[in-house]
C-alpha cells in the first residue's frame, strides 16, 4: 500500500511536469463543449437548453480521454528500465499500476471540476440538490475508475506508446454513438442497438437524470454494474498482463 | 550446497526466447566482496543472465542462488540483497535527481528523513549535489549513469548488478564510471558486472567469464586470460603471394586474422621486443618476405578467436560499441 502511495505521487509528479498534455486534457474538452453549445446548438433540438443537455456528456468525454490517458503513462513505464528497477526491489505490478491509476483519477478529477466551472460561465444551470451532486461525483469516479484501470490494461498490451495512444482515441469517439451529444432517436434505426446499450448511455442518462432533477430510472443502476464491471475485469487481468510483459 | 564465501552461485542455467536459446547452460561462481565481469559481444546471453540472477525472468532449467537465496523460490529475500542498474537508465527524465532517490528511498522502506539523508549522501558521493534540483531530462550521459547506479545504492545491497554500465559514455564518463565501480567495493559489497569491453572487464574485475553463445566458454582473473590470448597482436603485410601463403600455412592455428587481397596477417604475441623478434625470425628467416609490421593491443575479437575459434559474429570492437550506443541513444530519446 505504501509503494502505491509512494509511486502515486511519481506519477503525480510527473503529470504536472509534462503540460502540454495536462494542457491538452483539460482544454479539448472545454473546446469541444464550446463547439457544441455555440457552433452546433443552435441546430439541435434536445427539449431543453442545449448547454444543459451536452454537459454530461463533455463531462463524459473529459473523464474517458483523460483516463485513457493512463495506457500511455502505463507504456511509458514499461518500455524504459524503471519497471524492471522497481521488480528487483521486490514492487509487484498492482502497485505500479494503482499509482498510475490513482493518478489518473486526480488528474481527472480535477480536469472534470475545470470542466464543469467553464460549463457554468456559460449558461448551464443544473437543478441538482446535494444528494445528487453525491451521486454524480460517485459515479464519475467509479466511471474514471474503470477507464483508467482498462487503459492500463491497454497500455500492458500495446507494443509503443503510438499504439496506447489508439486507445485514447477509442475512448473520446465512444460518446458519439450515445445520448451524449444529440438524442438517440434522431440516429439510423441500425445504432440504436448499440448506442442504446453502449456502457457511456446509461452513465450520461445517469448523469443528466441527476443533474437536471428528472427521474433517473435505471441508468443509476446500469452505470455502477457497467463500471463496476469493468473495474473487476481489468484490474483483475491487469496482474495477469503485467505478469506476461514483464516475463 | 552454496558455500558461504560465494555471492551467487549458479549451475546449468538454461533460457529459451521461443525457437533462439539464449543461455545453453551457464555455470558460475561468484566470491563475496569480489567484482565479476561477465565479458561477450552482443546476443552471447549476457543480459539473460542478469535477469535470472536478479530474478526478473525465471530459467527454464538449472538453479542459482544470490546472497544465499534461491532465485525462484526465495525470491523476495533476493531481491532485498540486490539492486539491478540496466543497460537504460531506470530514472525518471521528468524527476530531479533528488526526487529519483528519495523515491527510491522510500520504496526501499528508509523513512522521510532516512531517506533524505541518503539522498544527500549519494549525491556527493557521486558528485551530483550541483545537479540535484534539476530535472534528469537535462543530465549529460555520464551523469544520468551515474544517477541510475545512486539509485541502486539507496537500499545498501549486498549484490549489485550492472549490466553494461558504460556503453554509449564517453571515455571521460568512463573512467568517471569505472572510478564509481572501484569504490563500491571497498565498502564490501559484491559486484557482477556485464561488458563488451575487455579493458573494462581487466580495469574492474577480479575474475572473468568470457560468454559466447550462451556458454561460458573461459573463467579466471584477468591476468589467466591473458596470458591465454596475449594481450597483443602483431599484424605483417607481406610482400608477396607466395610469402603471404607461406607464412599462413606456417602459422596454422596460431593466425589470429587474415586478409589474403592485401596480403596481411596477424598473429597473437605479448608485444615485448623478443617476442616480436623471435616471431618475425620464424615467419621470415631470410629477412625478405614481411614488408611492414605493427603491434596492436588485443581486441575483443582476438580474445574471442583465441578462446572459441571464431570471431565475436563478425563485429569489429567498434562496431559493437557504435551500435550500442546508437541502442542508447534510442532508449534516451523515447
Amino acid at each position: 500500500m505504501s509503494d502505491a502511495i509512494v509511486l502515486t505521487g511519481r506519477t503525480i509528479r510527473l503529470t504536472r511536469r509534462n503540460l502540454d498534455a495536462v494542457l491538452t486534457a483539460m482544454l479539448l474538452p472545454v473546446m469541444l463543449m464550446l463547439v457544441f453549445v455555440y457552433f452546433f446548438g443552435g441546430a439541435i433540438h434536445t427539449g431543453t437548453e442545449y448547454v444543459t443537455y451536452v454537459v454530461p456528456g463533455v463531462m463524459l468525454l473529459c473523464a474517458g480521454f483523460g483516463s485513457a490517458n493512463t495506457a500511455v503513462t502505463v507504456i511509458h513505464d514499461m518500455t524504459g528500465g524503471i519497471v524492471d528497477r522497481f521488480r528487483s526491489l521486490d514492487i509487484g505490478g498492482t502497485p505500479i499500476l494503482a499509482g498510475h491509476v490513482a493518478a489518473s483519477v486526480l488528474r481527472n478529477t480535477v480536469a472534470t471540476a475545470i470542466v464543469f466551472g467553464v460549463a457554468f460561465l456559460i449558461g448551464f444551470r443544473p437543478h441538482a440538490g446535494p444528494f445528487d451532486w453525491l451521486a454524480v461525483a460517485g459515479i464519475l469516479l467509479m466511471f474514471i475508475l474503470a477507464i483508467s484501470w482498462l487503459s492500463a490494461c491497454f497500455g500492458l498490451i500495446a507494443r509503443s506508446p503510438e499504439a496506447a495512444g489508439g486507445f485514447t482515441f477509442l475512448m473520446m469517439f465512444l460518446p458519439y454513438p450515445s445520448s451524449a451529444f444529440v438524442p438517440i432517436d434522431t440516429m439510423p434505426g441500425w445504432l440504436h442497438g448499440f448506442a442504446e446499450h453502449q456502457p457511456v448511455t446509461p452513465v450520461i442518462e445517469a448523469l443528466r437524470g441527476l443533474l437536471l432533477d428528472r427521474p433517473v430510472g435505471d441508468s443509476a443502476w446500469q452505470a455502477l454494474v457497467w463500471c463496476g464491471g469493468i473495474l473487476v475485469v481489468a484490474a483483475g487481468a491487469s496482474g495477469a498482463l503485467f505478469r506476461r510483459r514483464t516475463a | 550446497m552454496a558455500h558461504r564465501s560465494a555471492a551467487i552461485e549458479a549451475s546449468g542455467l538454461e533460457k529459451s526466447y521461443g525457437a533462439v536459446k539464449v543461455l545453453r547452460g551457464v555455470d558460475l561462481s561468484v566470491a563475496r566482496g569480489s567484482v565479476f565481469a561477465l565479458l561477450g559481444p552482443n546476443g552471447a546471453g549476457k543480459t539473460t543472465t542478469v535477469r535470472i540472477l536478479s530474478t526478473l525472468t525465471p530459467p527454464d532449467a538449472g538453479r542459482a542462488r544470490v546472497a544465499g537465496f534461491d532465485v525462484i523460490t526465495d525470491r523476495r529475500h533476493v531481491r532485498r540483497a540486490i539492486s539491478l542498474t540496466g543497460q537504460y537508465a531506470a530514472v525518471d527524465e521528468m524527476q530531479t535527481g533528488e526526487e529519483n532517490l528519495l523515491m527510491m528511498g522510500r520504496l526501499t522502506r528508509l523513512g522521510r528523513t532516512e531517506a533524505r539523508g541518503r539522498a544527500r549522501e549519494l549525491l556527493e558521493r557521486f558528485d551530483l549535489t550541483g545537479a540535484a534540483r534539476r530535472a534528469v531530462g537535462t543530465y549529460s550521459g555520464g551523469m544520468r549513469r551515474r544517477l541510475d547506479l545512486a539509485a541502486g545504492l539507496v537500499g545498501h545491497p549486498e549484490v549489485i548488478f550492472l549490466d553494461e554500465p558504460t556503453t554509449g559514455l564517453d571515455p571521460r564518463s568512463r573512467q568517471a564510471m569505472w572510478d564509481v565501480v572501484k569504490g563500491l567495493v571497498t565498502d564490501g559489497v559484491t559486484v557482477f558486472l556485464t561488458t563488451q569491453y575487455l579493458d573494462e572487464a581487466d580495469q574492474l574485475a577480479d575474475r572473468i567469464a568470457v560468454v559466447d553463445g550462451g556458454r561460458v566458454v573461459a573463467e579466471g582473473t584477468p591476468a589467466e586470460l591473458k596470458e591465454r590470448v596475449a594481450g597483443r597482436r602483431l599484424d605483417l603485410v607481406l610482400c608477396d603471394v607466395a610469402g603471404y601463403e607461406r607464412a599462413v600455412r606456417q602459422l596454422g592455428v596460431r593466425l589470429v586474422w587474415s586478409d589474403a587481397d592485401r596480403l596481411t596477417l596477424g598473429v597473437a604475441t605479448d608485444g615485448g621486443a623478443a617476442h616480436v623478434r623471435a616471431l618475425l625470425d620464424e615467419i621470415d628467416p631470410e629477412r625478405r618476405a614481411v614488408d611492414r609490421f605493427t603491434v596492436h593491443s588485443a581486441t575483443l575479437d582476438d580474445v574471442f578467436m583465441a578462446l572459441t575459434g571464431h570471431t565475436a559474429r563478425g563485429e569489429s570492437r567498434n562496431a559493437t560499441g557504435e551500435s550500442a550506443a546508437e541502442g542508447a541513444k534510442e532508449a534516451a530519446g523515447v
